[in-house]
């Protein structure tokens, strides 16, 4: 009984994450062209909600296409690299109280694990394209993620010293006096920055420019496997704004309002959010960012620790 | 060579040229109107005024005209000085004065001198606000349209009509800014060269008035270099096709034959390509009924026909080397009968062999304008070989520029030259049996039957060298001509006699080559020019092909029984009978041609072959040179070149070795191979295979226009362009962006000159040869003499005894007369009858009688006479026409109706 | 820092702003005169053809969609005897209409020409004529022009003398 509940948890989780980062995709055309005075998809469907169907129906009967060159089976696999780790991380994430797959210890350790995993399928499908800027794209997101996974870690140790524990339910639940956004502001817009170069949303999508690399790792991509790529950029997105909202916002903690809700409220302002770095930000150059990175954000993590540290240990 | 400062930068350029010419000669874009290269100057346009400078430290300088400026060593002159811009801008700006506004339906628009020379100096915006005088247009023909309002008075069109070209009717009239170029009535320009009126004209007032009827702008024509086929000089020609019909044609300039002009009958007769009596699907004939059927099945047919292998074929003299030799090849050679009549047949192999073993060689019509003393000897040269009269007008002006050059006048300084000489000509005598063309500028004409103006040769040609042999009861006139004329081409420097088979009388060839090898022999670069019938006659002569006559005997003896015919209507080449004669003891015909002719009403198979603009072909021309003459566009139908009908026979019949034949250029390897007299023909032009910078040389000028829409009624989406693997040109606006050897240009174009005045750019110098050397390889030479430098002597290969024997004397007969050819430059050549524009020049047929015989014979000018010759009787209206010799009377040659009637004959003229 | 929170806030407030969207197909948006749309053939003031076939559109078409043939009537005026446009090939680039001498072909703010068939967009001359004078009412070129035409006489043109008498010799 117990597994049968289990199966349906997951089943459920996964269904509603599959189709909030679907309805993503509408929900973010229609955002980028409010915010540039435009409508964006109103055609398909009543407000074009339907244009997610339709994009999808699309996607399905699109050509398969593998190159010749292509390394055929690590072609086929990069793409559900990408999505199978980005789902994996919402097993451990506490929607509201019982709402959980499961509750690890190392509940933080797991999602970071999984998303430093993710790397592979950018870099296994840019590399086994056998296209020049495919390489390229994959070899940018290795730097990237490499460079930006260091601070994103320390950033939230911060939280994990605050709330003593790496369990996610356990850091909610330290939270409900108050949110970690307050004590923990600069891990706060740490995290909100790696987070975003974590899912190579703009500014930081610098592996696929298409304006320098033709579509970076996924050039060579089409049909579902370009969906998968697609689609898992949108689960993580998803998955970065529960994240946010669960260690810095209290996650399902507010008042009035039911906490699932809350937890929805909050990751949705994130979402938003996301999509309005997309709208007004331009993207950096390759090295601007590397730099960013090591030399700035890095060092302000650390230091964001020590303080924290510090503070922790004078407290106690 | 001499140097001279333009714009302060140094330049070697040949002397005896005028500033004008050596500024277009270096590449300079300078403006003109009234100058033209084969017209000289007269400083009226005012349009090339440059500023001289007395010496490099004068600043100030003055403004001189440059084609009155001759070139002098040290001469500096400044082209982009402020002043001379301006003072080219005012000039221009005065011409353009009354100039009508009409350039959006004037013919000359996108290639007219006037546009060119506007813009090259920036007049851009009219400032005359007030009225324009106008005139009202002449109608001048069938071949020339006329527009006034246009006319800039550069007096380009009178001067060369009148002083170049050698016609009366058209003048300058009124005066003032009123002057007016015209008739004095409405009516036909007579000379046949007025065509070319159309090219001098630097703007709209003379078109092409056939070109009218189909416009088609030059930018939309798709062009290749092509060879002229309505008589046998070989002028170089551009035929330009638009939607699948061939448009007009302008000439192409090659500096050894036609130069800057071509005749009418070249110009003007391509409209036969577009004719309705085209054939156009093979067809099969049974009892006068015929069906169409496709290429492989009236292969199939054809092939069955064959399979017996008693076939004799039968060449022509109207199509190309390649035909001609696939039918040899296809036949054998004992079994290929040459298609012409056998008296020509005859006369043609004699010429053949005077200009190849003979000492005189056989001159350019470039040589042949050079000449300073000429003797035509029978030829009614402007109706047989057009281009060659006006040349041969040309060739009297030598003589005369002696006095011009003793004077230090430039000779190119036309009106000077002109008045210096006033109406001094050099020695220019015509023999012929009736009044030519040509007599105005003759300093004598004898006019006498065919023999005895080959008593006349004989006796001049003993005149200059008593070894050859005399004429007995020489009259004294005749004898004191006979001195006159040998005297004036002994005297000469490039002495030149003109003869040719058109009075079908061997012993005027034979007088004509003893005239030239009696010269030669005393050390005379003496030329010989026989004009050919046709544009192949001597290439099909070279080939050895046995006489027409004997395929009767052929066909009666059972060595064969089909017959091949190849683009010939035999009904033209012999009398009815005797053809009818032929074609019915034969169990089949097979005929390929391009128009319906009585021949290809008579054939079991009819193959629609292509004419010159549809398809590639090498002809040789009178003088012995071969021209290419490639394919303007890819005709509809089943329509395809004659050798590659004949080709895809020999395969058929299990001849292998013909399937290698891919292109012109494998038949006439092959042609070259097997008979060595053909060997230099593939010479001719670049193979297939030629590419420059990897490119094809295109057909379309790069403006060509309407690609995506011209065939978008029948489909929308376009067809591929067709492909050409047989020639180094393309059917696409897609080539070389350079200047493609002289061979295998198209067109001539070039930034800035849009009209045929872009020639300029072409030239190795103005008005000399292409760049790259004139077009074509003469593969006929005299015999070389042994001794390399002198002059040709009776020693070594060179053949010197003199020829036949001079005829008797022509006694005229009181009941009889003889008929000669008459020949008309429109009516007398085959196809060039075909176009609408020429037929409507085309005389009806009638018999030319001397007013004293036709007082004799009672008859009046127009009225009817019975004709009795050959053993047929003609009913012909009366032409009087005085100064026929005495007791001949004369018959159109070719014209509808009595095309097949042989002559010289003697014939009885009565009054029905 | 500052300056990317700004443009964030700045992107965000455009919310609030209107669309400047147009919904076409309900909605329909205004177009100039001198849009570049559907092309026409337009006639002179009198209703007669303005085109007088020059060939200068089909010329300076830089896709060379436009074909045409010219002719004459017997009065010497001439006009096109076929005129094809193929509007799938076109690109609406008005260098026809800026080449022709005439005023004879103008582009035109209708766009909706669209066809699910290809061949449907080879709009023959019939297609293209219209009746009146488009854009450039008043200009006729054969009042101009220094030819003649039916009804029209040498020295009738504006600004033109009568003809020249040319076996006058007075000065």
């Amino acid at each position: 009984m117990e597994i049968v509940i289990h199966i349906v948890t997951v089943l459920v989780v996964l269904f509603v994450v599959l189709n909030i980062a679907a309805g993503l995709i509408w929900v973010e055309r229609r955002l980028l062209a409010l915010w540039q005075d435009r409508y964006g998809p109103n055609r398909v469907g009543p407000l074009g909600l339907m244009q997610v169907a339709a994009d999808t129906i699309k996607l399905f009967f699109k050509e398969d296409w593998v190159p010749p060159f292509a390394d055929k089976g690590v072609f086929i696999l990069a793409p559900a690299i990408v999505m199978l780790t980005v789902l994996m991380s919402f097993t451990v994430l506490p929607f509201a109280p019982g709402m959980q797959i499961t509750d690890l210890n190392i509940g933080l350790l797991f999602v970071l694990a999984m998303s430093s995993l993710g790397v592979y399928s950018v870099v296994l499908g840019g590399w086994s394209s056998d296209n020049k800027y495919s390489l390229l794209g994959g070899l940018r997101a290795a730097a990237q993620m490499l460079g930006y996974e260091v601070f994103m870690g320390l950033a939230l140790m911060g939280v994990v010293l605050m709330a003593g524990s790496f369990s996610l339910r356990a850091i909610v639940d330290a939270q409900s006096k108050m949110w970690f956004i307050v004590p923990q502001f600069v891990g706060f817009v740490l995290f909100l920055i790696a987070g975003a170069a974590e899912m190579r949303r703009l500014p930081f999508d610098i592996p696929e420019a298409e304006s320098e690399l033709v579509a970076g790792f996924h050039s060579e991509y089409s049909g579902m496997k370009f969906g998968m790529f697609f689609v898992g950029e949108y689960v993580g997105v998803v998955l970065i704004s529960a994240l946010i909202s669960i260690l810095f916002l209290g996650g399902w903690h507010g008042p009035l309002l039911p906490p699932i809700v809350w937890f929805l409220i909050k990751m949705f302002a994130f979402i938003a959010f996301f999509i309005l770095l997309r709208a007004g930000l331009p993207r950096p150059r390759f090295d601007q960012l590397m730099s960013w990175g090591w030399k700035i954000m890095l060092p302000l993590a650390l230091a964001n620790l020590l303080v924290t540290g510090a503070i922790v240990l004078a407290v106690k | 060579m001499t140097k001279i400062f333009v714009d302060g930068r140094p330049f070697d350029v040949p002397e005896n040229q005028s500033m004008l010419q050596a500024c277009l000669t270096l590449g300079f874009d300078l403006p003109y109107f009234c100058w033209h290269p084969a017209l000289g100057s007269v400083g009226a346009c005012r349009q090339c005024a440059v500023k001289q400078y007395r010496d490099e430290k004068d600043s100030r300088g003055r403004i001189v005209m440059s084609c009155m400026t001759p070139v002098a060593e040290g001469v500096r002159i400044s082209i982009r000085d402020a002043e001379s811009v301006s003072f080219r801008a005012a000039v221009i700006e005065g011409l353009m004065q009354s100039h009508p506004h009409d350039c959006p339906v004037c013919d000359e628009g996108g290639e007219c001198h006037l546009q060119d020379m506007t813009v090259m100096t920036g007049h851009a915006y009219r400032r005359y606000r007030f009225s324009k005088r106008t005139f009202r247009n002449q109608n001048l023909g069938p071949l020339v349209n006329h527009e006034m309002n246009r006319c800039i008075q550069c007096y380009r069109c009178v001067r060369y009509y009148r002083e170049y070209a050698g016609g009366h009717d058209l003048k300058e009239f009124v005066l003032r800014n009123l002057v007016y170029f015209g008739r004095q009535n409405d009516g036909v320009l007579e000379n046949e060269f007025a065509g070319n009126l159309v090219e001098i004209c630097p703007t709209g007032v003379f078109t092409d008035k056939t070109l009218k009827q189909h416009y088609t702008r030059k930018w939309d024509l798709q062009l290749a270099p092509s060879v002229c086929v309505h008589c046998g000089i070989g002028c170089n020609t551009s035929p330009g096709e638009r939607y699948g019909t061939l448009r007009r044609i302008v000439n192409r300039y090659n500096g050894e034959v036609n130069g800057y002009f071509l005749c009418d009958r070249g110009r003007f007769g391509y409209e036969f390509v577009n004719s309705p009596e085209r054939l156009r699907q093979p067809r099969l004939q049974k009892g006068g009924q015929g069906e169409t059927a496709d290429g492989p099945v009236a292969l199939v047919h054809a092939r069955k026909l064959l399979d017996g292998g008693k076939v004799i074929g039968i060449g022509s003299p109207r199509a190309s080397l390649e035909a001609n030799f696939a039918l040899r090849t296809l036949v054998g050679q004992e079994r290929f009968f040459a298609g012409v009549e056998d008296e020509e047949h005859r006369l043609t192999a004699r010429m053949l062999e005077i200009l190849r073993s003979g000492l005189a060689r056989s001159p350019s019509l470039g040589e042949i304008e050079k000449a300073d003393a000429v003797l035509v000897l029978g030829e009614d040269v402007t109706q047989t070989a057009p281009r060659m009269a006006l040349s041969l007008r040309q060739s009297v002006r030598q003589q005369p520029f002696e006095l011009v050059d003793k004077l230090q006048i430039p000779r190119w300084l036309d009106h000077a030259a002109r008045e210096a000489v006033q109406d001094a000509k050099g020695p220019f005598f015509v023999a012929a049996p009736h009044p030519t063309k040509l007599d105005d500028v003759a300093a004598a004409t004898y006019r006498a039957s065919p023999d005895d103006l080959a008593r006349l040769g004989f006796a001049v040609a003993h005149a200059i060298d008593s070894s050859a042999p005399d004429v007995p009861q020489l009259t004294d006139g005749v004898r004191a001509l006979a001195g006159r004329i040998a005297e004036a081409l002994k005297n000469a420097k490039r002495p030149l006699v003109v003869s040719g088979p058109s009075l079908k009388c061997e012993a005027l060839i034979q007088a004509a080559a003893n005239v030239a090898w009696a010269l030669c022999r005393a050390g005379k670069p003496a030329a010989l020019s026989f004009t050919a019938p046709e544009c192949n006659t001597l290439g099909l002569g070279l080939m050895a092909a046995r006489p027409l006559g004997e395929a009767q005997q052929a066909l009666k003896s059972g060595e064969a029984d089909t017959i091949v015919i190849l683009e010939n209507d035999l009904y033209r080449r012999a009398p009815r009978e005797q053809v009818d004669a032929l074609l019915a003891s034969a169990r089949h015909l097979i005929v390929l041609d391009y128009l319906e002719t009585s021949t290809t009403h008579k054939a079991e198979v009819v193959f629609p072959s292509a004419p010159f603009a549809e398809c590639e072909g090498t002809f040789i021309s009178n003088e012995g040179r071969a021209q290419r003459a490639f394919q303007v566009y890819v005709p509809e139908g089943g329509i395809r070149a004659a050798w590659q009908w004949l080709r895809d026979l020999l395969i058929a019949s299990g001849a292998n070795g013909a399937a290698a034949w891919q292109g012109v250029d494998d038949v006439l390897k092959t042609l070259a191979g097997s008979l060595p007299a053909f060997s230099a023909v593939p010479q001719a032009a670049p193979s297939a295979a030629f590419r420059m910078a990897g490119e094809k040389v295109a057909r379309e000028p790069h403006r060509y226009s309407g690609r995506t829409a011209m065939h978008a009624n029948i489909n929308v989406s376009e067809p591929k362009p067709p492909d050409d693997p047989e020639s180094p040109l393309s059917f696409s606006m897609e080539g070389v962006s350079e200047q493609p050897p002289p061979a295998l240009i198209p067109f001539f174009w070039s930034p800035g000159w849009n009209s045929i005045q872009s020639v300029n750019k072409f030239q190795q110098e103005i008005a000399g040869p292409l760049r790259g050397g004139d077009p074509g390889v003469r593969v006929i030479e005299p015999a070389k003499p042994t001794e390399p430098d002198g002059p040709a002597g009776p020693d070594g290969n060179a053949r010197a005894d003199f020829l036949g024997a001079p005829p008797a004397v022509f006694e005229p007969q009181p009941d009889r007369v003889l008929l000669v050819p008459i020949y008309h430059v429109f009516g007398s050549d085959e196809t060039s009858q075909r176009a609408p524009a020429i037929r409507e020049l085309t005389p009806k047929p009638y018999v030319a009688l001397d007013s004293e015989a036709a007082r004799r014979f009672g008859l009046n000018d127009g009225d009817l006479a019975e004709v009795a010759v050959n053993g047929a009787v003609e009913r012909l209206p009366v032409k009087v026409r005085d100064g026929m010799a005495a007791g001949v009377a004369g018959l159109p040659v070719g014209l509808p109706g009595i095309e097949n009637c042989r002559l010289p004959a003697w014939a009885r003229i009565t009054r029905p | 820092m500052f300056s990317i929170i700004r443009t964030l806030w700045n992107v965000l407030l455009h919310s609030f702003q209107p669309r400047v969207t147009i919904q076409y197909p309900e909605e329909k948006p205004y177009l100039a005169p001198r849009y570049r749309g559907r092309i026409i053939l337009s006639r002179d003031p009198d209703g007669g053809e303005r085109c007088v076939a020059c060939y200068l559109c089909a010329v300076a078409c830089p896709v060379d969609c436009i074909a045409l043939q010219a002719t004459e009537d017997p009065t010497g005026r001439r006009y096109a005897e076929f005129f094809r446009i193929n509007f799938s090939r076109c690109i609406f680039c008005g260098l026809c209409e800026e080449a022709c001498p005439t005023y004879a072909i103008q582009l035109t703010p209708d766009f909706e020409i669209c066809e699910y068939d290809r061949q449907k967009l080879v709009y023959e001359k019939e297609d293209l004529t219209i009746s009146g004078p488009g854009k450039y009412p008043g200009y006729n070129f054969w009042r101009v022009a220094g030819v003649k035409i039916g009804g029209k006489d040498k020295g009738q043109a504006e600004r033109e003398e009568p003809p020249a008498e040319i076996h006058s010799l007075l000065p």
